[in-house]
């Protein structure tokens, strides 16, 4: 992968703490990531991992009177941690664009969905309301809804899930972002509808030369659609390298382990499904060394009492282990 | 075909015969504009101690068929043998009887437990109900129960919300398990957990199930997860059953266009070249208004004439294995 002369998005140490009554939760905890015009990274890892948080700190979506952010998010030069409210209102919608998981509550019910996408048309290009309304007709039409005039004219309820992510992918990228956060955008649905809507996200990709993070739990969607991918456990990313060499050799044993849990298509399928013992701990309870070294069959000593850092392991191959070169040597199983 | 890899298989302890379930649409004065043809005269028998998938993406009507079965939703007709009854025919107090031996499973572990209640007394609950009238004999099935599947005994006393997800969702198979019952419906069990809790609930049904001779119906949108733990699988679309077959045989050798473009949709982390790829285009239609003729035909890549003026039979290609399409249809 050649290098770009600045990434166009670069977080640095990110730490995103909410104030609960339980006291102060780092959710997010020294994430570093980049991401260069026209890649897809990928950020998997399961619930509570604080994927989501990532992506929502980037835009600052998160309520602020509980939230607070430290760190770097360098979108083009500008460090949007230290950006003011307007100036990110700029940037959200026109810049970097969001997609959400359920797009049935990210529209508005009782608004016909051509209202609504001519509403960000209108605010974020100045257009009349009548052009704004012929735009939004030309946006459902690329995103392939058949009969778009029609389809302006109807309420979110009326349409399918599969549609109503088109609809949002439209208003995303009315704007022609340079970036877009898809989190999770097609877990809600169907996997005929998934592939649709990731091949439509991929080829307005390539014709905008948009970078995309996409938050998702889904190795295979990752494998097929992403360039490169961070895991992320507890907060912290734990892997992070571009896709083949993931699959082709997970380096930290949490990715091993959950690689190796999800079914597949094809192999034996009468030998049991490999699992991580125990359940992340909760956001109180941070272990105090390698956070998954209480689940972790490599673990030592060592493990318990120190935290690793993100190292590199080999060229473009960062993980936060202290025994990564076991894994690399084979010592545990790795079934892909 | 080869059946060689499906385990012994029993006798046949549910055969469900041409189950329909049409819900009546109604207009604002409450007269009867059409139906919802949410299952469409399917047909399917579970050996004991067998597994038994129906796969299916949502609103094919995989879940009523569960729930028809358990009699949770009255179907319009068809008859479902199970120990000698047919389920359909049954009064509440039969129902009652049957419902020992027929256990269900849900998908949210998060509604399907009593908040309020002990996660014990959830368990507890049905041997009341089925006339379990020593405490100190339900208390201990119960704890023995939760012992089995990995709890310790003061487990009993805590409540739904200090358990995680996957934890619940071992309560909820604790419960269905209490009455030692000869088939349970699992509805989509493991779709709301993360795959590496996943793969611990689906081990766990697995041994249960070597363990207690006992037979699934496994309700699940995931044909990963299905290929993993179903010895037969059938396929659902738009509330029609379009083909069944061994595992083996789905996956290895689909036969019906909307099993093969369903296996292609499903991203897969090593994608091989040889994977035959068959994308489906379009959406579900409406099964208030189905297509004419083959309910897939608007979405099927191989559709000819014939499809749209005739509905396809099923058409039986070997023991265990049938498909629903023309294409198959040589006469």
């Amino acid at each position: 992968m050649e290098k770009e002369k600045q990434p166009l998005l670069k977080i640095n140490n990110l730490k995103t703490t909410f104030s609960t009554y339980k006291g102060e939760l780092s959710a997010v905890d020294g994430v570093s990531l980049e991401l260069n015009e026209g890649e897809i990274l990928g950020i998997v890892g399961e619930s509570g991992c604080g994927k989501s948080v990532t992506a929502e700190s980037i835009l600052q979506l998160l309520d602020e009177n509980t939230t607070t952010y430290d760190g770097e998010i360098i979108f083009n030069g500008k460090n949007l941690l230290k950006s003011s409210n307007r100036e990110l209102e700029e940037i959200r919608g026109n810049e970097i664009s969001m997609i959400f998981q359920d797009p049935m509550s990210s529209l508005n019910p009782v608004i016909t969905i051509g209202k609504q996408i001519a509403e960000s048309v209108r605010i974020h290009q100045k257009l009349s309301k009548k052009e704004s309304m012929k735009k939004a007709v030309e946006l459902l039409r690329l995103t392939g809804i058949p009969s778009p005039e029609q389809r302006v004219k109807e309420y979110p309820h009326e349409i399918s899930g599969g549609m109503r992510q088109r609809v949002m992918i439209a208003m995303a990228l009315s704007c022609q972002p340079k970036l877009l956060i898809a989190d999770e955008p097609t877990t809600a649905l169907d996997v005929t509808i998934q592939e649709q809507i990731l091949k439509l996200m991929l080829q307005f990709q390539k014709e905008l030369n948009m970078g995309i993070v996409l938050i998702t739990h889904d190795f295979g969607v990752v494998a097929n659609y992403c360039t490169k991918v961070a895991v992320m456990y507890l907060g912290q990313v734990i892997e992070e390298t571009d896709v083949k060499s993931l699959f082709s050799r997970p380096l930290h044993p949490y990715t091993v382990g959950l690689i190796n849990s999800v079914p597949q298509l094809d192999g034996d399928r009468s030998k049991e499904l490999a699992t991580i013992k125990g359940v992340v701990p909760s956001l109180t309870q941070i272990p105090k060394g390698c956070r998954f070294a209480p689940r972790c069959p490599l673990a030592t000593e060592k493990c318990l009492e120190e935290m690793p850092n993100l190292e590199s392991a080999k060229e473009n191959h960062q993980v936060r282990c202290w025994h990564y070169e076991k894994v690399l040597e084979g010592e545990l199983q790795y079934v892909n | 075909m080869s059946t060689s890899t499906m385990k012994s298989v029993g006798q046949p302890l549910l055969e469900v015969r041409n189950l329909k379930k049409h819900y009546a649409v109604r207009n604002s004065l409450g007269k009867t504009t059409g139906y919802v043809r949410a299952i469409n005269d399917i047909s399917f028998t579970i050996y004991e101690g067998e597994t038994y998938g129906l796969v299916g993406e949502s609103g094919c009507g995989k879940s009523t068929t569960g729930r028809t079965l358990l009699r949770l939703v009255e179907p319009t007709s068809g008859e479902a043998q199970f120990n000698g009854n047919n389920i359909f025919d049954l009064n509440r107090k039969e129902l009652r009887g049957i419902r020992k031996d027929l256990q269900m499973i849900f998908q949210d572990p998060h509604t399907s437990l009593d908040p309020k209640r002990k996660v014990g007394y959830s368990i507890e609950e049905s041997l009341i109900i089925n006339g379990v009238k020593s405490k100190e004999e339900r208390k201990r099935l119960v704890t023995e129960m939760l012992v089995k599947l990995g709890f310790n005994e003061n487990d009993y006393n805590r409540f739904p919300h200090e358990f995680s997800g996957g934890q619940r969702q071992r309560i909820g198979i604790a419960r269905s398990l209490i009455l030692n019952p000869k088939l349970i419906i699992c509805d989509e069990p493991v779709s709301a957990l993360d795959v590496s809790i996943q793969a611990q609930i689906i081990n766990l049904l697995k041994d249960l199930q070597k363990q207690l001779t006992l037979s699934y119906l496994f309700i699940s949108h995931d044909l990963s997860v299905v290929r993993h733990i179903a010895d037969r699988i059938g396929v659902m679309y738009l509330g029609n059953l379009v083909e069944q077959g061994t595992t083996e045989e789905i996956f290895s050798n689909p036969l019906h266009p909307y099993t093969k473009g369903l296996l292609s949709a499903v991203p897969v982390i090593n994608e091989s070249s040889e994977r035959e790829k068959i994308e489906i285009t379009g959406e579900i239609p409406s099964p208030i208004n189905p297509p004419s003729g083959c309910v897939f035909r608007t979405r099927c890549p191989f559709a000819f004439e014939r499809c749209s003026q005739e509905s396809p039979a099923e058409i039986h290609v070997g023991e265990h294995r049938s498909v629903k399409c023309h294409l198959y249809d040589h006469k």
